[in-house]
């Protein structure tokens, strides 16, 4: 196997194992509680209307606001847990309604005669109304075994690996296939796991136990392979490296994780992170590498605004000590190129509307549409660039990174938030504006380490120390345009930049610091 | 065997059911006839405590009823009735062996006692294997006799067990019971609102009117000396029917 189908077997293993434990626990916290509800009645309400609330609250929301809840607890807030969670959560609502209906549907008659008969309570409830209810119940697990596998696809983002990982990676560097195969993968998933499910149901209901045996061992198989093929790996701990969402991080994490390989540890890589989820995750040691850019950190962490003035160095360095001290988190290499926040528009627009300078906006921006990411709107630099430039846009619109550039394109938008590192600002002949008044800081890409590996791990860290200065802009963008235009996988593309890499004897260390400031 | 003394039950500030008493002696049939609403079903549940009573006393095989815990109460007491209640994802062999199950019986032992008791009620050994739903309403309510009778209790209770069956299916299942429940000397209360029914089944019969026992007696004692107009008007209806029927059946032909 080939091509995206190589890591079928991890992403689907990953994906049965979330949604099988889901389930599990769905079924096993909604039963009884609907039991409680079929006998108080007055708790109907509150326990339906609470669950039916919970399906209201969008999939990916639900998903990613697990993440500082359980941080807030202590607990780690990336990975398998938040995504767990999120999905019993999602689950429980057909389940338990069903079981309340299942349940209120018994035949009365039956019920008195299970009384008459003298059985206990719970005998009548074990002997005669659950298995009665039963196929009722089954039909509500069914409904949650559909749901959970397409929501499971969004565990991805939280850092838990699943078929969503070839969709969200798919979408980011434009690889159709990619996406294919994790929506396809997903719906024979659901498809398979709702055969299983109904052959239960229907040989209980059909007094057919063999059917019903059948299908509850092809749960059964499904699982015991998934939890056997994804393996928990034995042996060392992978050192685990991290990604954000765009194309740049994808080709950077295999960048480090092939570096990581050169050491002879093994290599674990956690991608399509969100932009904070990936810090906290390196703070809490849940992952132990990725790059991140000193104006993020700057701006959405150290929560600064003032960088007016202030040169690449100073902001370097002062982010270097910011992390050491409170997070331990050691910067082992500054890669040599900045991608920065920068405000773009089209060349013949620049020519026409005499646009230089983002001052030159301000008279103009009430007539002009800025689209942007979905976070820029909410950080420091637009705050600060609002109040450097006194910009008052007619609209302001916010979508996901990979489609500004069709936007802007397409004409449909007349500013955009652009990254500087971004192969397609050149591809597009797209005009960046001069942030002469420094609104904006300064964006070095950083590889950051965790406090775990960089106390217990120096060759890694000496190793990782190795792509100091190796990654110019011009470099940057040539990867990039690798995965995006010609649809080479990014670990194709990082491994012919650590191939030619090695041919290149490593700089000397000193006079690695980025270029002075513009 | 039953004896029941100053039942009461209320509904609200209503009476259900208002200070009943009688006895049942063993291998007796005391058949309750009354309107709809004047608390006989009522009555007949409150003996086993599928309601429980707000006053008065149930004696049960000389055992007061509060003093075991309800469902054990119910374990040795007979209950048939209109719904006949078989459990729909259980045979007709495990249908009847519920209550040898809960009594703890090995299985050998209870599919033994199974085929006895299709024996009895007149269903072919074959049916055991079959589920209720494949069963018509004659053979449903045979089982459900059976089952009532697994245990071997000494008492029974019945609340209208043959009022939705069609008259033939009726009229055999009536001559069964009857022969049954004298064979196994059972102490019976039957509830039914069919005068001839309980003139034909019963040893005595309780009339009751909003919630009291307006009268108790032989049938023969009941049409003879009724306490009131109502009730000679009550016992008179199967003789009134009867003429009626010999009179269009004697004119027809």
């Amino acid at each position: 196997m080939t091509g995206p189908l190589a890591l079928l077997p991890e992403y689907l293993s990953a994906h049965v194992r979330l949604t099988l434990a889901a389930l599990a626990a769905g079924v096993a916290l909604a039963v009884p509680v609907g039991v409680l509800v079929s006998r108080v009645r007055s708790l109907e309400p509150v326990v339906l209307g609470l669950a039916g609330v919970i399906q209201t609250v969008p999939a990916l929301a639900l998903l990613a606001v697990m993440v500082p809840l359980l941080s807030s607890l202590g607990l780690p807030g990336i990975g398998v847990l938040p995504a767990l969670l999120g999905l019993v959560l999602y689950s429980l609502l057909p389940v338990l309604r069903n079981t309340v209906t299942g349940l209120h549907g018994v035949d009365p008659a039956v019920i008195e005669a299970a009384r008459a008969l003298g059985m206990t309570g719970r005998q009548q409830l074990l002997q005669v109304e659950l298995p009665l209810a039963l196929p009722v119940v089954v039909a509500g697990i069914r409904t949650a075994t559909v749901w959970t596998v397409g929501l499971a696809t969004l565990s991805t983002p939280v850092g838990a690996p699943s078929l969503g990982n070839y969709i969200f990676g798919g979408l980011q560097t434009r690889d159709p296939a990619s996406v294919l195969v994790g929506c396809a993968a997903a719906a024979a998933l659901a498809l398979g796991l709702d055969l299983l499910v109904s052959a239960v149901a229907s040989g209980v209901a059909r007094h057919r136990p063999a059917l019903a045996a059948g299908g509850g061992l092809g749960v059964l198989a499904l699982g015991l392979w998934a939890w056997t093929a994804g393996g928990a790996g034995t042996g060392a701990r992978p050192v685990r490296v991290g990604a954000k969402t765009f194309t740049e991080q994808y080709v950077l994490a295999e960048i480090l994780a092939g570096t990581v390989r050169q050491t002879g540890r093994p290599v674990e890589a956690l991608t399509s992170l969100g932009s904070t989820v990936a810090f906290d995750a390196l703070a809490r040691g849940q992952i132990d590498a990725y790059v991140d850019y000193t104006g993020t950190l700057w701006t959405t962490l150290m929560g600064r605004t003032e960088a007016a003035g202030m040169s690449r160095q100073e902001v370097l360095a002062e982010v270097r000590r910011w992390l050491l001290r409170r997070h331990g988190i050691v910067v082992a290499a500054v890669l040599g190129f900045e991608n920065a926040y920068c405000f773009a528009v089209r060349d013949d627009a620049a020519r026409d509307l005499g646009l230089r300078r983002l001052g030159d906006l301000a008279p103009l921006a009430p007539r002009l549409t800025l689209a942007s990411d979905y976070e820029f709107f909410l950080r420091g630099e637009w705050r600060s660039v609002e109040r450097a430039y006194g910009l008052v846009f007619r609209e302001r619109r916010s979508m996901d990174p990979s489609l500004l550039y069709d936007a802007i394109a397409a004409r449909q938008v007349d500013v955009v938030t652009a990254y500087s590192s971004d192969a397609r600002i050149d591809a597009l002949k797209l005009v960046v504006l001069e942030d002469d008044r420094h609104a904006i800081p300064p964006y070095d890409a950083v590889v950051l380490v965790g406090p775990r590996l960089a106390r217990e791990a120096k060759d890694v860290l000496a190793a990782l120390g190795r792509l100091e200065g190796r990654i110019d802009v011009q470099r940057m963008r040539a990867l990039s345009r690798e995965v995006d235009a010609r649809h080479r996988s990014p670990a194709a593309a990082a491994a012919d930049f650590l191939q030619a890499a090695r041919a290149v004897p490593p700089r000397d260390a000193g006079a690695a610091a980025p270029a002075p400031a513009r | 065997m039953i004896r029941v003394e100053g039942l009461t039950r209320r509904y609200g500030s209503t009476p259900a059911v208002d200070g009943v008493s009688f006895h049942v002696g063993a291998g007796e049939l005391l058949a309750l006839v009354g309107a709809s609403g004047s608390g006989k079903t009522t009555t007949l549940k409150m003996i086993n405590r599928l309601v429980e009573p707000d006053a008065g006393r149930v004696v049960v095989e000389g055992r007061d009823a509060l003093s075991l815990p309800p469902h054990l109460l119910r374990r040795g007491i007979g209950y048939v009735f209109q719904g006949v209640g078989l459990f729909p994802h259980l045979s007709v062999a495990d249908n009847v062996a519920v209550p040898l199950a809960l009594l703890g019986w090995p299985r050998e032992r209870a599919r033994r006692r199974v085929l006895e008791l299709l024996d009895l009620v007149e269903l072919e050994p074959a049916l055991a294997a079959r589920y209720p739903a494949a069963l018509s309403g004659g053979q449903q309510q045979r089982v459900g006799v059976a089952r009532a009778l697994a245990a071997s209790p000494r008492v029974m209770l019945l609340d209208e067990p043959f009022a939705a069956l069609d008259p033939l299916t009726r009229d055999r299942l009536q001559q069964s019971f009857d022969r049954l429940r004298r064979q196994l000397a059972l102490a019976a209360v039957f509830v039914t609102h069919d005068v001839a029914e309980a003139v034909a089944l019963a040893d005595r019969i309780g009339v009751m009117r909003a919630g009291r026992l307006v009268q108790i007696g032989r049938p023969r004692e009941l049409a003879s000396r009724p306490a009131d107009d109502e009730v000679a008007r009550l016992l008179d209806t199967p003789r009134r029917q009867a003429r009626l029927v010999a009179e269009r059946l004697g004119a027809d032909r």
